[in-house]
């Protein structure tokens, strides 16, 4: 079996994000970046599946600026076998990354992509459903789970009411949730190694996508500010101010 | 003018409250028709409950034994075939919304705005981004016809239940990929009031230290009559089942009274709850976040003030 696994680029998760004073995005400038953490999880699937003998090839891709290069090869240095980076300095919208990918999955053939449930910067969480779609293959989205049997995969998602279990034929695309395992942290070595494995970059206006479904973003507003708050000294106290406000 | 088709939401007995919430998102296009469509088998009653949402025009019902349970790859090429005609195509941004609807953008070869929180008019909508630390403004290009997009439940009231519409068969139209099954589900005894859409929550964090101690929360919540919740650390260490996360990655919430027990506060966690109405928080540690956000704040140790809490009641 071949894994694709897709690697965005993202602010890292514990930077707290402020917009830019002018409301024409977000600060990222001098900002900590990583791999998005769901993506992360995707990958470290991927490498388990390969470690149990499921799996022979692990490829990583991203599309983004070319310093997305770091998070590629912090992906080959946890396990992947090879990286391919789509380059572009525009920010992409799903419906542009699913048909990059798109075009990616028809060269590699992949039985499996394996994708984060969703980017933590636009927190769209459409890309892997797009994909599916475009490529006419089954998704499993939010899975917390993954049992392959031949080629079908059992795969248990994370949904509102609880947890749910669908069957997909592969090739299949799915995308992860948070509890589907805990990525391994990459040792010295392993980075050292990494940097001597292939990582092929092309600019992605080669692929001559269309970008006319393209949402404009107006203007960027920080979210509104909570009124400041009151410290009770007891639990009486407590009790007393939710009386007062009509919520007991 | 707007024409607008709602993609239901419901578990094969009820009408999700969701719906009623994206149908009150819908009011804000102006739109001259809103139609909500229904899919599965045995709907009936599912249909009346939609139909007397205000504002709907019509509840078009699509029964068909392959379509329930619902699967994503199964229904979106449904919603395909009866998008002709409609300016918008909503669903709530539950993981129903979000599993199906981007399948259908990406058949109509289109992209989907994701967890509206307010219309501004109907090309243009605010969403939260980067974990809620920051909104956007997204306009809709022209060219792109329809909008598709999911309604982010917590920001909308549920439309009331106060219409009559009319109620239309409408026949499976798609064929089944038969690529995708449905094996099964499971989730919680549902005892208490929804977590979705209580207005009191209380919630446990890491610090609840185990499901027996987490029983805690559970009969405070029983006192109050509100639903149970957590953070993510509790679901991880399995004190609860993952159903009861709220945040980023677990429910979206807007209560009158949240309720945060040894929870420090992680920005993927207050975005769950930054549309409560009041926030009281408990924690040992006075420097935790979670008492910047909180209207109420109590410095201490769970164990002595829970119980004296429920007490106090
Ligand atoms: C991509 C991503 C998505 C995420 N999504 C979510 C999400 O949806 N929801 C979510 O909750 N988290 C989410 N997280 C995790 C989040 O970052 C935090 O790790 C998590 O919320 C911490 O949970 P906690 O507050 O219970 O635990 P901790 O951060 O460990 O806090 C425990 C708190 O309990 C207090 N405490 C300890 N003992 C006592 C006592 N005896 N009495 C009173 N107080 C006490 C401590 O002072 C501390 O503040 C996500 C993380 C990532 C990377
Ligand atoms: N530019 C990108 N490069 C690599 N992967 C991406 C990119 N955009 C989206 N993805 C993948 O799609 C998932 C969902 O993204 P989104 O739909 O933007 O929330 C992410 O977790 C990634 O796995």
């Amino acid at each position: 079996m071949k894994i694709l696994v897709t690697l965005k680029r993202v602010v890292d998760y514990n930077v707290r994000v402020r917009v830019k004073n002018d409301g024409s995005g977000v600060e990222t400038d001098g900002v900590k970046m990583s791999i998005n953490p769901f993506d992360e999880i995707a990958l470290e699937e991927a490498i388990r599946i390969k470690e149990r003998g499921e799996a022979d090839e692990i490829v990583v891709v991203s599309i983004g600026p070319d310093a997305s290069q770091q998070q590629l090869r912090t992906g080959l240095a946890m396990g992947a076998d090879r990286a391919i980076l789509l380059e572009t300095d525009q920010w992409v919208q799903p419906l542009t990354a699913a048909q990059a990918l798109l075009n990616v999955v028809e060269a590699e053939t992949p039985d499996l992509v394996l994708m984060g449930k969703q980017a933590i910067d636009d927190d769209c969480s459409q890309t892997g459903q797009m994909l599916s779609a475009l490529w006419g293959r089954p998704q499993a989205t939010f899975a917390s789970k993954i049992v392959f049997n031949d080629r079908r995969a059992e795969v248990t998602r994370e949904v509102d009411a609880g947890l749910e279990t669908i069957a997909v034929e592969l090739p299949a695309v799915m995308t992860v949730d948070l509890r589907l395992n805990e990525p391994r942290f990459v040792k010295l070595p392993e980075i050292m190694k990494a940097k001597k494995k292939p990582l092929d970059s092309k600019p992605l206006a080669e692929l001559g996508l269309s970008a006319d479904q393209d949402f404009e973003m107006v203007a960027f507003e920080p979210p509104p500010q909570r009124g400041g708050g009151k410290t009770v000294e007891s639990v009486a106290e407590l009790v007393d101010e939710l009386k007062t406000r009509g919520l007991l | 003018m707007a024409k607008v088709l709602i993609i239901a939401e419901h578990d094969g007995r009820s009408l999700s409250p969701a719906t009623a919430k994206t149908v009150q998102g819908a009011h804000g296009l102006a739109a001259d028709v809103i139609d909500v469509v229904v899919f599965g088998d045995a709907l009936d009653a599912i249909a009346q409950d939609a139909a007397k949402l205000a504002g709907v025009t019509c509840v078009r019902v699509v029964e068909d034994a392959s379509l329930a349970p619902a699967l994503a790859s199964r229904l979106a090429p449904e919603v395909v075939a009866l998008s002709e005609g409609y300016t918008h195509i909503l669903a709530p941004s539950t993981t129903f919304g979000r599993d199906l609807l981007p399948r259908v953008a990406g058949l109509l070869g289109c992209n989907q705005v994701s967890d509206v929180m307010e219309v501004v008019d109907a090309r243009t909508f605010k969403r939260p981004i980067y974990a809620g630390n920051a909104i956007v403004t997204v306009r809709v290009p022209d060219a792109i016809s329809p909008v598709l997009a999911t309604v982010r439940t917590a920001s909308f009231a549920a439309a009331a239940a106060s219409g009559s519409a009319k109620v239309e068969a409408a026949s499976a139209q798609a064929q089944d990929p038969g690529h995708t099954e449905y094996v099964g589900a499971e989730g919680s005894s549902g005892e208490g009031p929804d977590l979705s859409s209580a207005t009191v929550v209380v919630s446990g964090g890491r610090a609840m230290g185990s499901s027996e101690n987490f029983e805690l929360i559970g009969s405070l919540a029983k006192k109050l009559g509100a639903a149970v919740g957590a953070s993510r650390a509790a679901v991880d260490a399995g004190y609860v089942p993952n159903e009861l996360q709220v945040g980023q990655t677990g429910k979206i919430i807007a209560p009158d009274l949240y309720i945060a027990v040894g929870i420090s506060g992680a920005i993927q966690h207050l975005t769950g709850i930054k549309d409560a109405g009041t926030i009281v928080a408990i924690n040992k540690d006075p420097d935790a976040p979670i008492f910047e956000v909180a209207d109420l704040g109590l410095v201490g140790d769970l164990f002595q003030l829970l119980p004296e809490l429920e007490d106090a009641l």
